[in-house]
């Protein structure tokens, strides 16, 4: 468990600064009420104050941990606030959407391989969809839908997560389906293999250790992407949604709990490309 | 020679055009390879055995002259698959075990899986490496590695082999073994085989026909028909023929200005 302990000591590190910056921003209010009761706080006084607000301007850890633990263990799953129902909305449409843009990621990754036309054609797109603000087109693709009369919620959010999620989908798999050396696709010419032999015997195999390092980044990106699609047009449900509100309305823990819960879905989406990865690659004998 | 004639280059040449102007890797070459023979093609760096090579296999276009593989273009031949090619690195695919690497150009081909199957096991048996179709490339060394690129070129029907300097990263001791043992497997095959090389030595030892070529441009400086007899133990290498032989190759590439 070598890979372990510095993962730790940086989550040390990271709970140390922010019990830190917990005291110094909280520490004004706490002092107010002071004041208004006309007390004098001792040190030990303030820093108890700081940890245990009720509308803490950052919240401690500890604080958010229970928060977690109330909006999922304790609550029922049905709840509007249990966070693992709006996790769920969440992962849901992250999920369709980093399958849809996994497909048109790697499907545009083969039409450019083996075609100079769509290289030219498309590729300065992939690019330039990239340029412009997620949140610009995302309050668009989901007036859109509705105009087109597409009520149902999860579509345009698998569309936003789409759309962040193919480019490097895209962008991994040329370099992938590029890898085989000259003298391999030499080979393959010299017992005139048909493209679709030379795809599937060589070209996608080859392509694996590229396919995975992209499919971890794209379903990164389709989290984000999906979280973002739930922030700008008062969604009720998702952990965007419970971001937004918690923004304006809600005491801030309700943002930090959604946030960290969102953190955690990301890593767990990752850890498990990660573990399919390394599966598949020691069966097919590339990662010894 | 009375044998059928497998491979005929008249007057081939082939001009790559560079940012540096037009390099001439081939010039009017003529040759005839009849079947059965060992023909290997030595020369420096630069004088176009490779580019031969890769002309039969229809690997590159020749800019002028005519070439006949099998009595066919290259390029029908390369569509018959008339040939079995074997590159100085074995590439071997990493998620394929040997077995599997073997029955790669079969799958292709379309041959039918009992086919496979029997198919493999023979040059398996071939080449030395019975019993190691189930290993994966990288548990096999370097030498035995290029082996089983030999018997993937060997596995399928092809009266030609092209070998590219398949021996080339190879050290003395294991290339000596491998020269032996590809003389055993020419002798039980009956292939023609072209070979290119830049040892003299391995080219004496296995050759009945020595090509030597020279550079700028690639040109054939000399042919010499070996009068060494096919039945050859590596010893053949301290006698006089062998020693006289050697000698005219290094004349030849003298000659042809290869140590410029």
């Amino acid at each position: 468990m070598r890979s372990v302990l510095p993962v730790f000591t940086v989550m040390a590190v990271i709970i140390a600064i922010w019990y830190a910056a917990a005291v110094s921003m909280n520490s004004g209010w706490a002092y107010d009420q002071a004041e208004r009761a006309g007390k004098e706080l001792s040190f030990p006084e303030l820093i108890s104050n700081t940890m245990s607000q009720d509308r803490a301007r950052l919240p401690a850890p500890h604080q958010v941990a229970v928060e977690i633990w109330k909006t999922t263990v304790e609550k029922k799953v049905t709840s509007k606030r249990s966070l693992i129902f709006h996790g769920w909305i969440t992962l849901n449409a992250t999920l369709w959407g980093f399958a849809l843009g996994g497909v048109i990621g790697l499907s545009l990754a083969i039409a450019i391989v083996y075609s100079r036309v769509m290289e030219m054609g498309v590729m300065p797109w992939a690019v330039i969809s990239q340029t412009i603000p997620i949140v610009a087109i995302a309050p668009m693709i989901i007036v859109m839908m509705s105009l087109m009369g597409i009520e149902e919620r999860l579509v345009p959010k698998a569309i936003i997560a789409a759309y962040l999620c193919f480019f490097p989908v895209l962008v991994g798999m040329i370099k992938g389906l590029r890898s085989p050396d000259q003298m391999q696709l030499d080979l393959l010419r010299t017992y005139h293999a048909s493209p679709t032999q030379s795809f599937w015997k060589l070209r996608f195999p080859s392509s694996m250790p590229y396919l995975f390092t992209s499919l971890k980044i794209g379903i990164a990106a389709a989290l984000v992407g999906t979280i973002v699609g739930e922030l700008p047009t008062g969604a009720l449900r998702g952990l965007g949604a419970r971001i937004l509100v918690g923004d304006q309305f809600g005491p801030p823990i309700r943002i930090w709990s959604a946030l960290i819960v969102a953190a955690l879905l990301a890593g767990a989406l990752v850890t498990i490309v990660g573990v399919l990865q390394k599966i598949t690659l020691k069966r097919m004998g590339m990662l010894r | 020679m009375s044998k059928k004639t497998i491979i005929k280059a008249e007057n081939l040449s082939l001009t790559f055009q560079t940012n540096d102007g037009p390099v001439h890797a081939l010039q009017d070459i003529n040759l005839e390879v009849g079947k059965g023979e060992f023909v290997s093609f030595i020369g420096p760096s630069g004088c176009g055995k490779t580019t031969f090579l890769r002309v039969m296999a229809d690997l590159e276009q020749p800019t002028a002259g005519h070439i006949t593989v099998n009595g066919m273009s290259p390029h029908e031949a390369r569509r018959s698959r008339a040939y079995g090619y074997v590159f100085q690195a074995a590439g071997l695919y990493p998620w394929r075990s040997i077995g599997g690497n073997i029955k790669l150009p079969l799958e292709i081909m379309g041959y039918s899986r009992a086919d496979q199957a029997e198919r493999v096991k023979r040059v398996l048996e071939l080449v030395d490496l019975a019993g190691f179709e189930k290993k994966f490339p990288w548990q096999l060394s370097g030498g035995m590695q290029q082996r089983a690129s030999i018997a993937r070129a060997l596995a399928f029907d092809a009266d030609i082999l092209l070998m590219d300097e398949p021996f080339g990263a190879l050290d003395e001791i294991v290339r000596d073994h491998l020269n032996e043992q590809l003389l055993h497997l020419w002798a039980s095959t009956q292939k023609t085989i072209c070979f290119v090389t830049h040892s003299i030595p391995e080219a004496v030892y296995l050759s009945t026909k020595i090509v030597v070529m020279s550079p700028r441009p690639g040109r054939i400086a000399d042919v010499i028909e070996s009068p060494l007899p096919r039945e050859r133990p590596l010893e053949i290498r301290d006698t006089p023929e062998f020693i006289e032989i050697a000698h005219r190759v290094r004349e030849g590439l003298r000659a042809g200005h290869g140590y410029d």
